[in-house]
């Protein structure tokens, strides 16, 4: 028996081992992950302080994100603010934590809506097959083809301009990608065996679908998920910063370089805060969604 | 040999038709996503009744969807996209004058990116778990989180406002003078690159990982051929066309970030072109835009196959 051979069947027998190495819903076990995961940890401790920093912004912010101070234009960092303040001696510090509002409602639309065109398409050109799901495929292999600013400044420009519009825009460019995987997980589990056994017991398709299909193949959905979480924040800095996002005076991050970079000569500090908080909260998510799928799947080695 | 890959440019071509036609047919729905009677959008804010029934008969707004949408296709394979509702130039004429910056920036961020990710990737595979290692890997993680046109601001503080090695904004045509033309696209081709960087970095790392890890390697190594030339003869060979594909995929992501970094260094290329349009409603111009850079990224792809075939054969044999 060559060595080959071997592997494949070491592999094989060893999978319903993998499988009984996922984590149970419980708990305690989630603690002993995250705690031995100290990428994880960090990641969601930030986020999870920016979640609160969002939604407890009118209380926690020392100003008002719209008061402007004239006495205090593009002041550097100081004891009263602590982040300096804008062109306009809007305090920097309480823009961005409104903007962080803007930033995660941003992302979580985007990702929302990807997900509700994307998930359902995927299991259902992948479970009914034959020439829909030829029709499907060629419908995301040409949506794909889309450079996905290119396609968001587009449909932006269609709907009209505004956040809103531009997180439909980039979930619409998302749900291709979800609904291509969501349609190879589909295409694995509907041949299974188990599945075929439901099958035999005569279960409905609906419930395939529900208890067995969705379930199984929904692993990989939730790690490009929390990845396209990252792309989502990116596009939204992006959008606003070329104005076709967040419209002032509401605070975005994107939109506060975008004021930062016209006045870089005068004060250059002012382009820091906004651009670290994009980098660190993408990396956040980025970090978060690696370590998901190495949870997901012990077979692949953290990198 | 040659007769394989030509052979697979045609069966390819006839698999692409359908994203094609997908592709064409969403740029076309874009009119429909307009709230309100699109001739009416289209036709900006202070046109006349005349002009409006003018663009709604360009258009063929009383007509059925598919038929319309035919109608549009031959024009546009007539070379027809339209006038700007500002210049009233032609949308053709608009992107082709600017379609050379745009492409001169993704062109030199790729090259830019092959040379720092490749190497970069097979030092951490060549020295997996050292501390080098460890470093080029949070290096690639930084830079898949950081913004483009963050990056750029920056490097435009440092290198242009700070030390003026580097113009700020602006761009030259390469085809007068290329040598400025790509001084003034130094900054932002790198600002693209990063991501390109990162990307190539890992995965020449994990394919050269598995390649390297692999049975024959192993006999190769039981052999008793250097390291070296195991790497360069067998190892790298094997990961040259994962390199070619996914170079081939970042082209779509750098089309996406250029639309950015081109309003950061003032580019006049397509990027700046459509974000402008899309923000006066100038329409056409938007439609002719994302049409023109979906096919150039198809296209992009379908180069990539071909380059694959000519490199393996197996390849040419299997699709």
């Amino acid at each position: 028996m060559t060595d080959a051979n071997m592997t494949a069947i070491t592999e094989s027998r060893a999978e319903p081992a993998t499988r009984s190495t996922l984590p149970p819903p419980n708990r305690f076990r989630f603690w002993a992950w995250l705690w031995s995961d100290k990428r994880a940890l960090i990641s969601l401790l930030y986020l999870s302080l920016l979640v609160l920093a969002a939604i407890f912004a009118p209380l926690v912010a020392p100003y008002p994100p719209n008061e402007q101070n004239l006495m205090d234009l593009l002041m550097p960092p100081s004891a009263e603010h602590w982040l300096g303040t804008d062109d306009l001696g809007r305090d920097t510090l309480s823009r961005l934590m409104y903007g962080s509002y803007n930033a995660l409602y941003a992302a979580s639309l985007a990702v929302g809506i990807g997900v509700a065109i994307g998930v359902p398409l995927g299991v259902f050109i992948g479970f009914v097959g034959g020439w829909i799901d030829e029709l499907g495929s060629r419908i995301i292999d040409g949506v794909l083809a889309f450079p996905p600013i290119v396609l968001a400044v587009a449909v932006t420009g269609a709907l009209g301009i505004g956040l809103t519009n531009a997180m439909i825009a980039v979930g619409f460019a998302f749900a291709p990608v979800l609904a291509r995987t969501m349609r190879a997980q589909t295409l694995v589990v509907k041949n299974a065996l188990y599945v075929e056994a439901a099958t035999g017991f005569g279960a409905s398709r609906l419930h395939l679908i529900l208890r067995h299909i969705l379930p199984n193949a929904i692993q990989p959905v939730i790690v490009e998920i929390t990845l396209m979480l990252a792309v989502a924040l990116l596009a939204e800095a992006g959008l606003s910063f070329l104005s076709l996002g967040v419209q002032p005076p509401e605070s975005s991050w994107g939109g506060m370089l975008a004021r930062a970079y016209h006045y870089v000569e005068v004060a250059p500090a002012q382009m820091y805060a906004p651009g670290f908080a994009i980098l660190f909260t993408a990396l956040a998510f980025n970090t978060l969604g690696e370590s998901i799928r190495v949870l997901l799947d012990p077979t692949i080695k953290r990198r | 040999m040659m007769d394989g890959v030509l052979g697979m440019v045609a069966r390819r071509l006839m698999q692409l038709l359908p994203v094609m036609i997908v592709a064409t047919f969403v740029v076309f729905s874009l009119v429909y996503l307009m709230p309100g009677d699109p001739a009416v959008m289209i036709a900006g804010d202070y046109a006349t009744a005349e002009r409006i029934a003018e663009i709604r008969h360009i258009y063929g707004f009383d007509r059925p969807m598919l038929v319309q949408y035919f109608a549009w296709l031959g024009s546009v394979l007539k070379g027809d996209l339209g006038h700007s509702l500002f210049s009233n130039e032609e949308v053709l004429r608009l992107i082709f004058t600017r379609l050379p910056h745009t492409i001169l920036l993704v062109v030199y961020a790729l090259v830019l990116g092959a040379l720092i990710g490749i190497p970069l990737g097979i030092l951490a595979a060549t020295r997996q778990g050292t501390t080098l290692d460890k470093i080029i890997t949070s290096v690639a993680s930084l830079g898949v989180a950081v913004p483009n046109f963050w990056l750029g601001i920056i490097l435009v503080t440092l290198f242009s406002l700070g030390y003026r090695w580097f113009p700020a904004t602006g761009a030259v045509s390469f085809f007068e003078k290329p040598l400025e033309a790509l001084y003034y696209a130094t900054l932002p081709a790198v600002a693209l690159s990063t991501g390109v960087v990162a990307v190539l970095a890992r995965q020449v790392r994990s394919a050269l990982l598995e390649v390297l890890g692999s049975q024959y390697i192993r006999t190769l190594r039981a052999k008793g051929l250097s390291s070296r030339s195991i790497l360069w003869k067998h190892g790298l060979r094997n990961v040259s066309a994962t390199m070619l594909t996914i170079a081939g995929l970042q082209v779509n992501r750098l089309f996406s970030s250029a639309v950015i970094i081109e309003a950061v260094f003032a580019v006049p290329g397509v990027g700046n072109l459509i974000s402008y349009s899309a923000l006066n409603k100038d329409f056409p111009v938007v439609q002719g835009v994302a049409l023109v850079l979906v096919l150039v990224v198809i296209f992009t792809n379908l180069l990539v196959d071909v380059l694959n075939a000519t490199f393996d054969p197996r390849v040419a044999a299997s699709t």
